[in-house]
């Protein structure tokens, strides 16, 4: 097992490398001259090209191109990924704070929306066929069809203006999370009760829970054998569900004016600030590779199975 | 004499559509005696089989009367009957490996089964379980109760099935095929197993099987059944001389062809060898 | 034949195929369907009520919502159905490659495809729109980019199974030339399965695409895209409420379609795809895992 640890945290190693230096030669494939847009921003009237090589060279966008990715790459791990060219400030201070919000954000929508389509997924999975079942999946299948920022507009209007209940936007206390964290577990908790439920049935098939029920087990001990089974599967998945919406709560956070992640990367896309783009990209692909790792030793750690393949 | 399992016009259909799996079945089986039930696949054996474990999918309905020592089990409450599945009536799966969960080790089962019909502490049942396993042939029963069912082989799995049933002394073995997923030689080990516990515990079993050669080793009866009707039933010896129904006929002229070409190979290697 | 029968029985399917190809037709004829200029401005007609001449009514900037609505269909639907074609086109080809050449073409083609599969699908897009700059086509761009990765991946593992069947390998040896080989025996196997990842996949990237259009980040006024028209319709919420509900509708509407259809149409092809899961347990994870980025 520990063996399999230490394999697993290295094959990450080099897709990590790899990653950096898509998001660098992403960021410079660009069309636009990095030492223009920042001389744009910062209101310079006239650039000249004097003005510009003396950018350039402040910037280090002169030297060869993989001594400045190196450079980058050294920079990035010690979480210093340069100043913003909008602001100036450095850019951890913008990203770290945002992604800490987000974070959040999508940790408690997480832990619910786990919660809530392991619960739909078992009991569906267990009255197959039935009222609940059907209804369950009627209501999931129409919500998924469903803009998840038209759903959050509607309960802006709803919740906050009509009944003036909760806070429209912003991240102010416990009930500003109500809003965003209920839109985004019902645009997921569809999906994954679907996997939960599936799984289940998969399982509840197999031949083992008819041995189990022929030695005359009661139901409840063949249930407990059926959950394991098939939450070894939903595992990988909600494993993989966090980063997934870490990286997809750009629209709720504009939407509710969340100061995180997504409120920060659509103001930096529009504004093309190079070097916070670079940074989001680079931390949530970063994350997800950090989640894929989790997931697969949880992975290997309940499948007894899954252990020797590599 | 007494029989210890009746069937009366079982009946099973598709709740749904109804649509007919098995015709109004009846037959009856002796205490210790064995039965077996040949067929295709598809012609309703493991679906009768089932029936009388009352085991079937939900969206199967059965009718008729299934005595079981007198005692029609086809009306008993789903707890009563959970009892005795098990206890009473034990089920050995065509499939080992797909039989145990497989993210759990084998003693799992057997600890729970044995704890749930007896009530025995996990000392006991290590105990029994290890004595039955190794009277099946199975070498360190110990060390094969913690492996994981994909760490074993499909006769292996097979013949802990059958120790299993061993402890758990019931009246009635159901083998659903029992053989039919193993290579030659673990086929004839788990046979001679089955062979065995029929010998040691007197315990009555129904033999599925689509192998006449199988069957005319352990069985006693033959049921053939084809398209979910009993089209003839017997004494083992009677049916294999002298079948009446076309399909058992040519059931046993395929065995036969078989068996006759390979006496006659053996006859000109023997030739050949003089 | 079979299928479109089997879908045909299914009323909902039935129905969710017509709105499908009404909304695609109208997309395609928007200049003769759409009662007037979609972007033209009315300042004497700001959030008129339903008339003769203005159906929907009139917007913000007193422009006839029915028209936009028609005209909507085309970045909203049309576009989004060529980007999942190409995505499809490119994960089909490479998919092919490496599922039935096995070997180094296959490594290489996985190695990519696990590269671009490690960044999580919005955040690709967000990062190719940051790069390419702000409008609907960089966005088609972003989601050609990210989606061909996964389809090939998912075609080469159905591919694969049907590489190793007999019939195939019998071919093989037969001298039959691979281009051949594939293009007889394993496309029409294959393309069933092709076919419901493909649509299962439509519902969930109209929805993202048109997120983007919301944001600001995809199609640019005065063009008209159901996201960017509730956008607008948001900022009068307070107000005008009822501005949202022709293009909330629009969208709700052709999405649920297209998730039906898919459902139908992954029962009318024969549960394949369903079987196949089930034979590996292993691979079956990251499957689904893969499904559920398709929904992020």
């Amino acid at each position: 097992m520990g063996r399999y640890m230490v394999k697993r945290v290295l094959m990450s190693i080099p897709l990590l490398l790899v990653i950096s230096f898509l998001t660098f030669v992403l960021i410079n494939l660009s069309p636009l001259e990095p030492a223009e847009v920042v001389l744009q921003s910062q209101g310079v009237p006239k650039i000249t090209e004097e003005l510009l090589e003396q950018t350039k060279e402040e910037l280090g966008l002169d030297k060869p191109f993989f001594i400045r990715y190196i450079h980058w790459l050294i920079d990035c791990i010690r979480l210093d990924f340069g100043e913003s060219f909008v602001t100036g400030k450095p850019v951890w201070s913008l990203i770290g704070p945002a992604f800490l919000n987000t974070f959040k954000l999508t940790m408690v929508s997480s832990v619910i929306i786990i919660l809530l389509s392991i619960g739909l997924g078992i009991i569906c999975a267990l009255k197959e066929g039935k009222f609940i079942d059907h209804s369950v999946r009627g209501i999931s299948f129409f919500l998924t069809s469903m803009p998840p920022y038209l759903l959050a507009s509607l309960m802006i209007w709803y919740f906050s203006v009509q009944l003036d209940l909760l806070p429209t936007s912003g991240m102010t206390s416990y009930q500003s999370y109500i809003l965003p964290v209920t839109v985004i577990t019902i645009s997921y908790a569809g999906i994954y009760f679907r996997v939960v439920r599936s799984s289940m049935l998969t399982n509840l098939n197999e031949e083992y829970v008819l041995f189990g029920r022929a030695s005359g087990l009661p139901e409840r001990l063949i249930t407990m054998h059926v959950l394991r089974n098939s939450l070894q599967v939903a595992v990988s998945v909600f494993c993989m569900a966090i980063p997934i919406i870490l990286g997809s709560t750009v629209v709720i956070e504009n939407v509710f004016a969340w100061p995180g992640l997504g409120s920060l990367s659509v103001r930096a896309i529009l504004s093309r600030d190079f070097p916070v783009i670079q940074a989001y990209v680079l931390l949530l692909a970063a994350a997800f590779v950090v989640f894929n790792t989790i997931s697969d030793m949880i992975n290997a750690a309940m499948n007894p199975k899954l252990r020797n393949d590599l | 004499m007494i029989h210890l399992l009746e069937v009366h016009q079982l009946k099973i259909s598709e709740a749904s559509t109804g649509k007919v799996i098995v015709h109004d079945g009846s037959f009856q089986l002796k205490q210790g005696s064995c039965l077996a039930i040949v067929g295709e696949s598809g012609s309703g054996k493991s679906v009768t089989c089932r029936a009388i474990m009352r085991l079937n999918k939900p969206w199967l309905r059965q009718t008729g009367r299934i005595l079981f020592k007198g005692e029609n089990i086809n009306a008993l409450p789903e707890k009563e009957m959970r009892k005795r599945r098990g206890k009473n009536l034990c089920m050995i799966l065509q499939n080992g490996m797909g039989a145990f969960d497989p993210s759990s080790v084998i003693g799992v089962h057997l600890k729970e089964t044995l704890s749930e019909h007896f009530g025995w502490s996990n000392h006991e049942i290590a105990e029994k379980m290890k004595k039955a396993m190794e009277s099946v042939m199975l070498k360190n029963p110990s060390e094969v109760l913690n492996k994981y069912p994909h760490q074993l082989s499909g006769g292996m799995l097979q013949r802990i099935m059958i120790a299993l049933a061993l402890v758990l002394e019931p009246d009635l073995i159901i083998a659903d095929e029992p053989t039919t997923a193993l290579d030659t030689i673990s086929q004839y080990e788990v046979l001679e197993q089955l062979i065995q516990l029929r010998e040691r515990l007197g315990v009555a079993m129904i033999f599925v099987s689509h192998d006449l050669g199988v069957v005319k080793r352990v069985a006693d009866d033959v049921l053939v059944m084809k398209a979910g009707k009993i089209v003839e039933r017997g004494e083992m010896q009677t049916i294999f001389l002298a079948p009446r129904h076309p399909y058992t006929k040519y059931l046993v002229s395929t065995k036969l062809a078989l068996s006759n070409h390979f006496r006659r190979l053996m006859e000109e290697n023997s030739v050949a060898e003089s | 034949m079979r299928v479109v029968k089997n879908l045909w029985k299914d009323k909902l399917a039935a129905a969710s195929f017509l709105v499908i190809m009404v909304t695609i037709t109208a997309g395609i004829a928007a200049p003769l369907i759409a009662p007037n200029d979609p972007n033209e401005v009315n300042m004497n007609l700001r959030y008129a009520a339903s008339s003769w001449e203005y159906l929907l009514g009139n917007d913000h900037l007193g422009r006839c919502i029915l028209s936009r609505l028609i005209y909507g269909i085309r970045p909203s639907v049309l576009w989004v159905l060529v980007a999942l074609f190409i995505s499809v086109f490119i994960g089909a080809v490479l998919g092919f490659a490496a599922g039935y050449f096995r070997g180094k073409t296959d490594a290489l083609v996985m190695r990519m495809c696990d590269t671009m599969l490690s960044f999580p699908g919005y955040v690709m897009a967000l990062a190719i729109v940051g790069i390419l700059g702000v409008g609907l086509e960089n966005i088609l761009i972003a989601f050609i980019l990210i989606k061909w990765a996964w389809f090939a991946r998912l075609i080469r593992t159905s591919v694969m199974q049907y590489a190793e069947q007999g019939y195939v390998k019998f071919a093989k040896a037969s001298g039959i030339s691979d281009f051949k080989i594939i293009y007889q025996h394993i496309v029409p196997v294959t393309l069933s399965d092709i076919a419901v990842l493909s649509s299962s996949s439509i519902g969930s990237m109209v929805l993202q695409i048109s997120g983007f259009s919301f944001l600001g980040l995809g199609i640019q006024a005065p063009n008209a895209e159901w996201g960017m028209m509730l956008n607008e319709a948001r900022e009068t919420m307070l107000t005008k409420p009822e501005l949202m509900l022709a293009p909330a509708f629009a969208i709700i509407i052709v999405v649920s379609a297209f998730n039906f259809l898919s459902d139908a149409l992954q029962v009318a092809l024969d549960p394949k795809l369903v079987t196949s899961k089930k034979r590996s347990f292993g691979t079956n994870a990251k499957n689904k895992l893969q499904e559920k980025e398709v929904a992020s």
